[in-house]
C-alpha cells in the first residue's frame, strides 16, 4: 500500500516550517542563555572586586594595602563609565570600512540599545555588561606590575588611555570581527586580549617605573596571605563566569569549558606546589594559589576548544613554566614586577594561546579546527596573535608611560614611598588595631 | 631585693610561670619581644624571593624577688625553660633599689 503523495507533502512542509521561519526572522531571545550570561557577568565583576583586589592587597606591605584596593576599585568605576560612553562601541560596534581595525561610534552612549535589542539570542545590554567586566579586570591586572610606587593620578591616566589604545583595539581585533579573528586566531576567553595584553603592559610599567626602593635586598614579604588566599579563591570561582560565560550560551560548550577550566586550575596549583617542594624544600600557600592563577590564565584561551586531557596538559605546563619564569625574573633578572603579573599572566597567556592550536585538535580530544587546518598551521596563527598583542601592548604602554611621566610624573618620591602610599596618597591607614 | 629578667622560648612560658608560682613568687611581667643570639634567624620564601628573618620571637619575663630567693628563682627558670637546644634564652639579674605598692604606699620587701 502506498501513502498518497498529497498526505506526505504537508507533513514535510510542517517539519520544515521552523527552519524556514528561523532563517527568515532574527533569532528570538533565549532565556536560559540570558540567565547564564547575567550570572556570568556578576561572576566576572566579582573577580576584580573583591577577588583580585584582595589577592593583590594581601601581597603588598601593610602601608600600601589601601592603595591597591583603591586602584582596583577606581579602575572598576572608571572603565565602567568609559565603556558605556564609547569604548564598547569601539570594541564591538560596526566600524564599516575600517572594521578590521576598530569598531565605529554607532553604539556610543549605548545608542540604539534598548530593552528588546538582541546580540545573538541574548539582550545586548547583557552582552555589553559581560564584556565590560573583562574590560575592567584587564587594566586592574596591570596594577600588580607597578604596585607600591606609582602615583594615583598617573595610574588613572595610564589605565584610561591603555584601555582605549591597547585593550579596546585588541579586543576588537580578536572578538569584534577584526583582522585577527578573520585570520583565524582562536582565543576563547582572553589569552591574548586579557592575559598577554595585561602581562606585557605590567612588565613595561615595572621596567619604566624602576624597582621599588630596597628591591631586591630589603624584605618585602606579603603583609596578609590570608587575604591573598581568600582573593585567589574568589578568582577561581569567578573564572567560571569568565571562561564558561564566554560560550555566550548555557550549552554543552559552556559545560565542557567549566570542566576544563577547573582541571587547569587544579593542575596548575599542584604543579607549582610540587615545583616549590622539590626546589626549596617546602610547599607554600602562596605557591599553590599562584599556581592556580597560572593554570587559570593559561587555560583561558583554550577553554572552549580543548578536552579534559588537553586541559590537564595545559595546566601542568602552566605550573612549570610560570614557576620557572617567576623565579628567573626575580632571582636572576631582578625585574621588580611587584606582584609577578608578567611571569604568571603574560607567560601563561603566551603558552595557553599557543597550546590552544595544539590541543584543540580532535585527535587530542579537542573541538577541532575550522576547515582542513592542521595543528602546525593553527599554531603559527596562534603565535601571530600572541606577537601582535604583545608588541602592540608593549608599544602603547611605553609611549603612554613616557607621556604621563612628562605630564604628571609616574612615581611618588622616595620619602613618600618609604612612608607608604596609603597615608601619602589617600590620607588613610588600612589597619588601626 | 633583686630583679630577675629572663628571655625564654615563647613555648616555655607556662612551664616557667608554674615553676615560679610553686616557689611562692607573687607576680611577674611578661612581654613579647624579638631578638637574636646564637640561634640566628630563619629564611622565608615568597614566590622565589628569599628573606632572612634576623629577629626571632621570644618572651621576656621580669620578676622582682627578695634577695634570699634569687638563687631558687634562677634555678626554677633554668629548669623549666630548658629544652637543651640552642635558643633557650638567658637570665639577667639586677640589684633592685626600691619597690612601692601603689595602692597602699608600702615599700621594700613587704611590697613584693
Amino acid at each position: 500500500m502506498t501513502v498518497p503523495k498529497t498526505m506526505v507533502l504537508p507533513a514535510v512542509l510542517l517539519l520544515m516550517a521552523p527552519a524556514l521561519a528561523s532563517a527568515a526572522e532574527p533569532p528570538a531571545l533565549n532565556q536560559a542563555n540570558t540567565a547564564w550570561m547575567l550570572i556570568s557577568s556578576i561572576l566576572v565583576l566579582f573577580m576584580t572586586i573583591p577577588g583580585l583586589a584582595l589577592f593583590y592587597g594581601g601581597l603588598v606591605r601593610t602601608k600600601n594595602v589601601l592603595s591597591v584596593l583603591m586602584q582596583c576599585f577606581a579602575i572598576t568605576c572608571m572603565v565602567s563609565i568609559v565603556w558605556v560612553l564609547f569604548a564598547y562601541s569601539l570594541a564591538f560596534g560596526d566600524g564599516g570600512a575600517n572594521n578590521a581595525w576598530l569598531g565605529g561610534l554607532s553604539k556610543a552612549l549605548l545608542a540604539g540599545i534598548g530593552v528588546n535589542t538582541l546580540k545573538g539570542d541574548i539582550p545586548e545590554t547583557v552582552f555589553a555588561m559581560f564584556q565590560m567586566t573583562f574590560a575592567i579586570i584587564t587594566p586592574a591586572l596591570v596594577v600588580g606590575g607597578f604596585a607600591e610606587r606609582m602615583k594615583f593620578s598617573a595610574m588613572m591616566l595610564f589605565s584610561l588611555f591603555w584601555l582605549l589604545l591597547a585593550y579596546v583595539p585588541v579586543c576588537h581585533w580578536v572578538w569584534g570581527d577584526g583582522w585577527l579573528q578573520k585570520l583565524g586566531v582562536m582565543d576563547f576567553a582572553g589569552g591574548t586580549v586579557v592575559h598577554v595584553n595585561a602581562g606585557v603592559a605590567a612588565l613595561v610599567a615595572a621596567l619604566m617605573l624602576g624597582r621599588r626602593k630596597g628591591f631586591p635586598d630589603t624584605a618585602m614579604p606579603p603583609h596578609n596571605l590570608t587575604m591573598t588566599v581568600i582573593g585567589a579563591c574568589m578568582l577561581w570561582v569567578g573564572w567560571f563566569g569568565f571562561n564558561a560565560g564566554s560560550a555566550l550560551a548555557a550549552n554543552g560548550t559552556a559545560g565542557m569549558t567549566m570542566m576544563v577550566t577547573h582541571i587547569g586550575a587544579a593542575a596548575g596549583s599542584l604543579t607549582w606546589m610540587f615545583c616549590e617542594w622539590v626546589r626549596f624544600g617546602k610547599p607554600s600557600v602562596l605557591g599553590i594559589v599562584t599556581g592556580m592563577v597560572a593554570g587559570l590564565g593559561t587555560i583561558t584561551p583554550a577553554s572552549g576548544f580543548v578536552g579534559p586531557l588537553g586541559a590537564l596538559a595545559i595546566g601542568v605546563t602552566a605550573g612549570l613554566a610560570c614557576f620557572f619564569a617567576t623565579n628567573y625574573m626575580k632571582r636572576k633578572l631582578h625585574v621588580d614586577d611587584s606582584l609577578d603579573v608578567f611571569p604568571v599572566h603574560g607567560v601563561g597567556g603566551i603558552i595557553g594561546t599557543t597550546l590552544t592550536g595544539v590541543f584543540a585538535a580532535t585527535t587530542l580530544g579537542g573541538a577541532g579546527f575550522t576547515g582542513d587546518i592542521t595543528i602546525g598551521k593553527q599554531v603559527m596563527t596562534q603565535i601571530t596573535g600572541v606577537l601582535v598583542t604583545g608588541i602592540w601592548s608593549g608599544i602603547v604602554s611605553f609611549v603612554l608611560l613616557k607621556a604621563i611621566d612628562a605630564i604628571v610624573g609616574l612615581r611618588v618620591t622616595t620619602e613618600q614611598e618609604t612612608e607608604g602610599l596609603d597615608t601619602v596618597l589617600h590620607n588613610e591607614t588600612g589597619y588601626n588595631l | 631585693m633583686k630583679l630577675v629578667t629572663a628571655v625564654i622560648k615563647p613555648s616555655k612560658l607556662d612551664d616557667v610561670r608554674h615553676a615560679l608560682s610553686g616557689l611562692g613568687v607573687q607576680g611577674m611581667t611578661v612581654t613579647e619581644v624579638k631578638g637574636f643570639g646564637r640561634q640566628k634567624g630563619h629564611t622565608e620564601l615568597y614566590r622565589g624571593a628569599e628573606y632572612v628573618v634576623d629577629f626571632l620571637p621570644k618572651t621576656r619575663i621580669e620578676v622582682a624577688v627578695d634577695s634570699d630567693m634569687v638563687e631558687r628563682v634562677i634555678e626554677a627558670i633554668t629548669q623549666s625553660a630548658k629544652t637543651g637546644k640552642i635558643g633557650d634564652g638567658k637570665i639577667f639579674v639586677y640589684d633592685l633599689e626600691q619597690v612601692v605598692r601603689i595602692r597602699t604606699g608600702e615599700t621594700g620587701p613587704g611590697a613584693l
